[in-house]
């Protein structure tokens, strides 16, 4: 063989392969070294990191989005709540032939072209996996019609949501607000953890100053998923907490009464219970649907609510400002009582107007020939102006603010509510400051009944009026009796002391509300109307108030005039008048005369309150 | 002369005289009957198992994939039993026409072969399809061995030169498929060769500076690919979702695994379908979340007493043919081992080098199984050839 031809020393070559060989072994040791090194950095040193890194890669946290809370009055009516809406979804893979589905199923179910685009829309953009909505709110014989069919349609299956639903409709919609999608606004506000996954969120009454407690706690759920990002188990997770029912002070059998007695009239009801300032009916008419904000309301229709010029969407009982008018005359009085106790027996004469001196303007009263001979009991059960003109006068503007401050006028109530308006109550530093202008008497006079600068809302009106009920205990009204928490442990919202006026004589509180009596009970009473057959005592006053400023000489000519430009009715009352159980404050506007637009709701209202007249049937007692 | 007889006979060439050898058993001489070296058959035997399991829980428990990998390597070590029946004489005389016909069916590649994910490796042969390039990673050690058989030892530096062109034209045709990854091993199994022959360490020093030089110069013939693999290889996080996530994924499946694993079929890296081509090139990372530092360690040694066992078989080779070759092959094993890893750890450039026996696919495994036959061929023949 060749090999052993050639000359060549053998044994050199050996000890040379065999020195190779253990430097080979050498160089294999060292290298394998090396790799160990690396592998122990990443398996030891870095472990930790790469462990994040894997559960990070393999886990996800996907939120649970917590059952908002019930809406219930303080009877357990419900007000609103959750129901099941059923959507029809599809999972693309588990469909042979998408194109066929839609075809087949178009004869099931009725499926718009903007359902269909939106569809192929999403198909595009997700994964195959994943559940894709082909129609969103089946009707219940959609959702039966598919059950049937559904072994025609693999991968296509019915899925229910909660989604909030109002039962009552419209009924009582400004106090119970509704919840509408979050838009970009509020979501810069919103902690991004609680609301990862809910959609909707509380937009006016109590759905939006209640959103805390309604909203729940988010619960989380981690999700094991793979490199596609498809779901394969669940690993563990929080569950979420329940958001709180609420029971509300709203009597929805008496919101309903006195949503009923504005008929369709523009105008506002605030009911309180004097003795805790529980709102029982927050009226503000006309209302609206609120079930349609929770689906997204159409555009058009949103419109025409918008462009109403009844202003639906308007809560003229927090938002409203109107001047209260002659309802303030009782509140004068007692300031007025306050000052000198013996004004009660002060005569004076009416003749139908007044003048200042130095001024040629005439201050007329409402009744052109005058009320002749005038007391302070006589002048507030026949709202006699020229009475209250010169006792605003000699109390002087900024005493007449004090006194009417105590009762809640021209500050918010507190109310638990969003955005309420805080009124006007004038006074020359308030002028000076806002109009750069000093204050003149004879603004002081209109003030006397009720005009000029002074404004007040429903709500503000109803507190004034329950705090003369309770002879000066004020309360801040609220709309929230009581609170069960997901746990069943209820919460009592306990009332709210705002003030309390203390009077010289006590005397002065029975003095003003025999005098309210007096206005629908004695003859010659403006409401007087409204006291017949009226079995319990009532405490009132009404209200008439100008929109447009007419001329001294001009006379009010209702049927001449635009229905816009109609006066606007008020009333206030309280009743019992010895034992009060209710205050209600209403306005009707462009109703004209306070006692015959404004009065007989109040009276309806009462009667359905202390009477238990017939109610309309409310529905839904059911509970949770 | 019956094997037997020769088995018990002193050989005056016998490095180790307390060699294993002295106390084989009956097994032991069953299997040298055929030609094999019991110990490295278990070694291999004993990778293919692991490689079997970890490809169950890589393949996301497919027991079919599985039952086709373990044809294949029942093929292959079919095929080095086969391999290992050759006496060395035959190798010896078929190097230089097998070496031509590499270099001839190298080119037939390029002319006519298939194209498969961007590069031209396979060459449809009536039903057979098969890589020349893998047949080289053999052909070209033997060449070059039968180079140096002649030769002076240690070399002349021009028949050093002589036997790197022997490794360079053949590695260059395998780089024009474009084919990086075995072209690299080529030129490793014949440098491995050289290194054996006694290549004077000056020389080798020289070379390493000179192709560091060269550097520059790879990166100008490189493909774009190719560029963008040893970029994501300096920086990976540079651009997670592309060409860094496979070596971030198999970073995280590593790391993640710790000292103990995640158990077999628990690795959520690979299971999850995180880890990109788990049964293939990165199977290592499988093994490395799994089984932890503790069975990657243990995987270590096996290879480890595999390389070992093979080096001691060569230093057992009688005619410096065998020694050289069977020298050259087992380093190109270790070669594949260290790469691979190295690369699945992130210590080295991704380049597609399998990791032996583990690595899902048929190719590179009849190649590695042969070359282990013609280490046993060498070793267990030798008596024959003493006389």
């Amino acid at each position: 063989m060749q090999i052993g031809l050639t000359i060549k020393n053998i044994a050199d070559e050996l000890n040379l392969f065999r020195a190779r060989v253990i430097t080979a072994y050498y160089l294999i040791i060292v290298l394998s070294l090396m790799l160990i090194a690396q592998l122990t950095r990443l398996q030891i040193f870095e472990h930790e990191h790469f462990q994040t890194l894997s559960r990070d890669n393999r886990v996800k946290l996907t939120p649970i989005v917590p059952d908002r809370g019930f809406i219930f009055d303080r009877h357990g009516v419900v007000l609103a709540k959750n129901t099941p809406s059923y959507s029809l979804e599809v999972v693309p893979e588990d469909v042979p032939d998408i194109e066929a589905m839609l075809r087949e199923m178009a004869g099931i179910i009725d499926i718009d072209e903007g359902d269909k685009n939106r569809f192929m829309r999403l198909l595009g953009r997700t994964y195959r996996f994943q559940s894709i909505p082909l129609k969103h709110r089946l009707t219940e014989v959609e959702v039966a019609r598919f059950s049937v069919n559904r072994h025609r349609f693999p991968g296509v299956d019915i899925q229910a949501r909660l989604t909030r639903d109002y039962p009552q409709g419209a009924m009582g919609v400004h106090a119970v607000g509704y919840v509408g999608r979050i838009n970009e606004q509020e979501l810069t506000q919103l902690d991004p953890v609680d609301y990862r996954g809910t959609n909707y969120i509380g937009k006016t009454g109590v759905e939006q100053a209640y959103e805390n407690l309604l909203h729940g706690d988010v619960g989380y759920q981690h999700v094991e998923i793979n490199a596609q990002g498809r779901t394969l188990r669940v690993l563990s997770g929080t569950p979420p907490v329940p958001g709180t029912d609420l029971y509300l002070t709203i009597d929805a059998s008496l919101q309903a009464v006195a949503e009923a007695a504005l008929k369709e009239e523009k105008g506002a009801v605030v009911a309180i219970e004097p003795t805790s300032g529980d709102i029982l009916a927050l009226v503000s008419m006309p209302g609206f649907d609120p079930n349609p904000f929770v689906r997204g309301i159409k555009e058009d229709a949103y419109r025409i609510l918008r462009t109403s010029p009844k202003q639906p969407l308007f809560n003229r009982a927090l938002l409203g400002q109107y001047p209260p008018g002659s309802t303030i005359k009782p509140f004068i009085g007692l300031a007025g009582l306050e000052r000198n106790p013996n004004l009660i027996r002060h005569r004076m004469w009416c003749s139908g107007w007044y003048s200042l001196k130095d001024d040629k303007r005439i201050y007329r009263d409402w009744k052109r020939d005058g009320h002749g001979q005038m007391n302070l009991h006589r002048a507030i059960v026949r709202s006699c102006d020229v009475y209250f003109y010169q006792l605003a006068l000699a109390l002087g503007i900024d005493d007449l603010r004090d006194s009417l401050i105590r009762f809640g006028f021209g500050q918010t109530t507190g109310v638990d509510l969003v955005g309420e308006m805080s009124g006007l109550m004038p006074s020359r530093a308030w002028k000076r400051a806002n109009r750069k202008e000093e204050w003149f008497p004879g603004e002081t006079l209109i003030t006397g009944i009720g005009q000029g600068f002074t404004l007040a809302t429903p709500l503000q009106l109803a507190v004034a009026t329950a705090t003369l009920a309770t002879r000066g205990m004020r309360f801040a009204p609220r709309i929230v009796d009581r609170l069960i928490k997901p746990t069943g442990e209820e919460i009592i919202v306990p009332p709210v002391r705002a003030g309390t006026i203390t009077v010289s004589d006590e005397a002065s509180w029975t003095q003003i509300t025999d005098a309210m009596i007096g206005v629908v009970h004695e003859v010659g009473g403006t409401a007087r109307g409204v006291g017949i057959g009226c079995t319990y005592p009532m405490a009132g006053k009404t209200g008439t108030v100008q929109v447009i400023s007419l001329d001294p000489d001009e006379e009010y000519k209702r049927e001449e005039l635009d229905k816009k430009l109609h006066d606007h009715g008020l009333f206030i009352a309280f009743a019992p008048a010895n034992k009060p159980r209710i205050a209600v404050s209403v306005v009707v506007e462009n109703g004209g005369n306070g006692s015959q637009s404004a009065a007989p709701i109040a009276r309806t209202i009462l009667d359905h309150y202390l009477l238990g007249s017939e109610a309309p049937a409310i529905g839904d007692h059911s509970d949770r | 002369m019956s094997i037997a007889a020769c088995l018990h006979g002193e050989n005056e060439l016998n490095i180790f005289p307390s060699s294993p050898e002295h106390t084989r058993n009956r097994f032991a001489h069953r299997s040298q009957r055929l030609h094999l070296d019991l110990p490295l058959l278990l070694g291999l035997l004993l990778l293919s198992i692991i490689g079997l399991l970890v490809l169950y829980s890589a393949s996301g428990q497919d027991l079919q994939l599985v039952v086709r990998q373990a044809v294949r390597l029942g093929m292959a070590f079919g095929v080095m039993l086969v391999v290992a029946q050759i006496t060395p004489h035959l190798f010896f005389y078929w190097t230089p026409w097998l070496y031509a016909l590499g270099i001839l069916l190298l080119l037939a590649v390029l002319v006519a072969g298939e194209m498969s994910g961007g590069a031209q490796r396979w060459l449809q042969l009536g039903v057979v399809r098969f890589q020349p390039s893998e047949m080289l990673k053999i052909i070209v050690p033997m060449m070059i061995a039968y180079f140096f058989v002649d030769k002076e030892l240690p070399p002349k530096v021009i028949h050093v030169i002589g036997a790197m062109l022997l490794a360079l034209v053949p590695a260059i045709l395998v780089a024009w498929e474009p084919d990086l990854g075995t072209a690299l091993l080529i030129l490793c199994a014949g440098g491995f060769v050289i290194f054996f022959a006694g290549i004077g360490w000056r020389f080798l020093l020289s070379l390493g500076v000179l192709a560091t030089a060269c550097a520059p110069l790879l990166w100008f013939l490189m493909h774009d690919y190719q560029r963008q693999r040893v970029l994501t290889f300096f920086n990976p996080e540079q651009d997670p979702l592309g060409a860094g996530y496979h070596i971030i994924q198999s970073k995280i499946a590593i790391g993640s695994g710790g000292l103990f694993g995640k158990g077999w079929l628990n690795g959520t890296q690979s299971q999850l379908d995180f880890l990109p081509e788990r049964s293939t090139d990165f199977v290592f990372a499988v093994v490395s979340e799994e089984f932890g530092l503790l069975g990657i360690i243990a995987l270590f040694a096996v290879y480890l007493f595999v390389i070992f066992r093979g080096l001691y078989l060569t230093l057992n080779t009688q005619e410096l043919f065998g020694r050289l070759l069977g020298g050259g092959l087992v380093m190109t094993f270790f070669v594949y081992v260290f790469v691979n890893i190295g690369m699945v750890s992130g210590l080295l450039p991704v380049v597609g080098v399998p990791l032996p026996l583990l690595s899902y696919g048929g190719s590179s495994l009849v190649t590695l199984l042969a070359a282990f036959g013609i280490l046993m061929s060498m070793n267990t023949h030798r008596r024959l050839l003493s006389d």
